[in-house]
């Protein structure tokens, strides 16, 4: 359950930025998780709703953005998304592919007052 | 603490990895501060940021790159499932004397691993990572400090015993690698991508187990290939010292080309 830790990383970065702008309280955090990055997004919520409590993220919504993996062909430059794990050109069979998408976790937008 | 390396990570000793008490801690005085400050700001604000959740973690990984570094020592941080034969292979590494190294154990609750290789002589740190199912950079770095650097050529952080967790969290070595034995069965690279996605060696551990498990390694090979076109694969079993020789010669071609 690393998702505890990623939340409380995602907590940490949110008062941060909420202390920045001078804003007493974040009503809504966007995130975008890929699908290739580790984590399960309902276990994020799940431990959202836990640790939220006591923070300026208190009453916030978090919204996850599921992001698919989008890959680069090195060799053709055709870009993809792919619907499974295979890290293949499905154009020139390549498997020289740049991923562009997909692998990370991040902190897109966030909605204060 | 940090002070000999200039690193401007704070109150690393104390922290400990306590996430929980730590956050509390600061989100109460947070909190009092800016409500005193601010009293009257409701106008709603919405910022573009996009930025790496585990920011944080990933510059202190880059410190504790830099921190090895300045050593020229290589850090690999070998992750797998629990048993697949992490602490059983740096104690062959230690019989074999081919290098010297040191190791930053995490291990959930004992210092049993940490004692396994004192008893080989090897410089061995113990995180207790407790409840925490991985090792992220801080905890990395509070045990390199511990360690004498001065004396080793290689780091091996022996991650916690999960095929999931860590996968997630760069702990600021330069190399991973993930083992995998036989006797856990066929389909683990198909059934945690994200981990053997991250490896840069993989191992196929315990290989003298081959004739008492259906194991279609060949298959298992492709599978990984399919998820890192590029990645290296060995075969080690603790009793064939010429397998473990090869790792070797994997590590120190490795350590060769960081100049
Ligand atoms: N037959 C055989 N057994 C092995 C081999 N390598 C390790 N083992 C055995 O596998 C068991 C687990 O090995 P460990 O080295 O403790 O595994 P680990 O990955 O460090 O386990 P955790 O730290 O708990 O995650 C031990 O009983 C080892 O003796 C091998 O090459 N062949
Ligand atoms: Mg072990
Ligand atoms: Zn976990
Ligand atoms: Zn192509
Ligand atoms: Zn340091």
């Amino acid at each position: 359950m690393h998702e505890y830790s990623i939340i409380q990383a995602l907590l940490d970065q949110c008062e941060n930025i909420a202390q920045q702008n001078d804003a007493t309280k974040v009503e809504k955090i966007q995130i975008k998780i890929g699908v290739m990055s580790g984590v399960e997004p309902h276990l994020l919520s799940v431990s959202f709703d836990t640790f939220k409590e006591d923070t300026l993220c208190c009453d916030a919504v978090l919204e996850i953005i599921h992001q698919p993996l989008v890959v680069e062909c090195q060799e053709c430059k055709h870009i993809e998304t792919l619907t499974e794990v295979k890290y293949k050109c499905s154009n020139c069979d390549s498997s020289n592919i740049k991923v562009i998408d997909g692998e990370d976790m991040y902190l897109m937008k966030l909605e204060m007052s | 603490m940090c002070t000999d390396c200039g690193c401007s990570i704070r109150g690393i000793d104390d922290h400990e990895h306590n996430h929980e008490h730590h956050h509390d801690h600061n989100h109460d005085n947070k909190n009092k501060s800016l409500v005193f400050n601010n009293p009257h700001l409701n106008d709603a604000k919405t910022v573009e940021v996009i930025k790496k959740i585990l920011d944080k973690n990933d510059h202190e990984a880059i410190h504790n790159r830099n921190h090895l570094d300045s050593y020229g020592i290589l850090g690999i941080n070998l992750m797998s499932s629990p048993g697949a034969g992490k602490t059983a292979l740096l104690e062959t590494l230690a019989e074999l004397g081919k290098f010297k190294f040191g190791v930053i154990e995490g291990d959930l609750e004992t210092n049993r691993d940490a004692d396994r290789l004192k008893a080989k002589g090897i410089d061995a740190i113990q995180i207790q990572t407790g409840s925490a199912c991985h090792l992220d950079a801080m905890m990395v770095h509070n045990g390199l400090h511990k360690l004498d650097l001065n004396n080793i050529d290689v780091c091996f952080v022996e991650n916690v015993g999960n095929l999931v967790c860590p996968a997630s969290y760069d702990v600021g070595t330069h190399l991973n690698i993930v083992l995998v034995s036989i006797p856990e069965g066929e389909d683990k690279i198909a059934k945690y991508p994200v981990m053997f996605r991250k490896a840069d060696l993989i191992l196929f551990t315990k290989t003298d187990l081959l004739p008492y498990f259906k194991y279609d390694i060949q298959k298992e090979k492709e599978m990984a290939r399919s998820l890192k076109p590029n990645v290296d694969i060995l075969e080690i079993n603790t009793n064939d010292k010429a397998s473990i020789e090869k790792l070797v010669d994997w590590i120190m071609f490795k350590k060769k080309m960081r100049g």
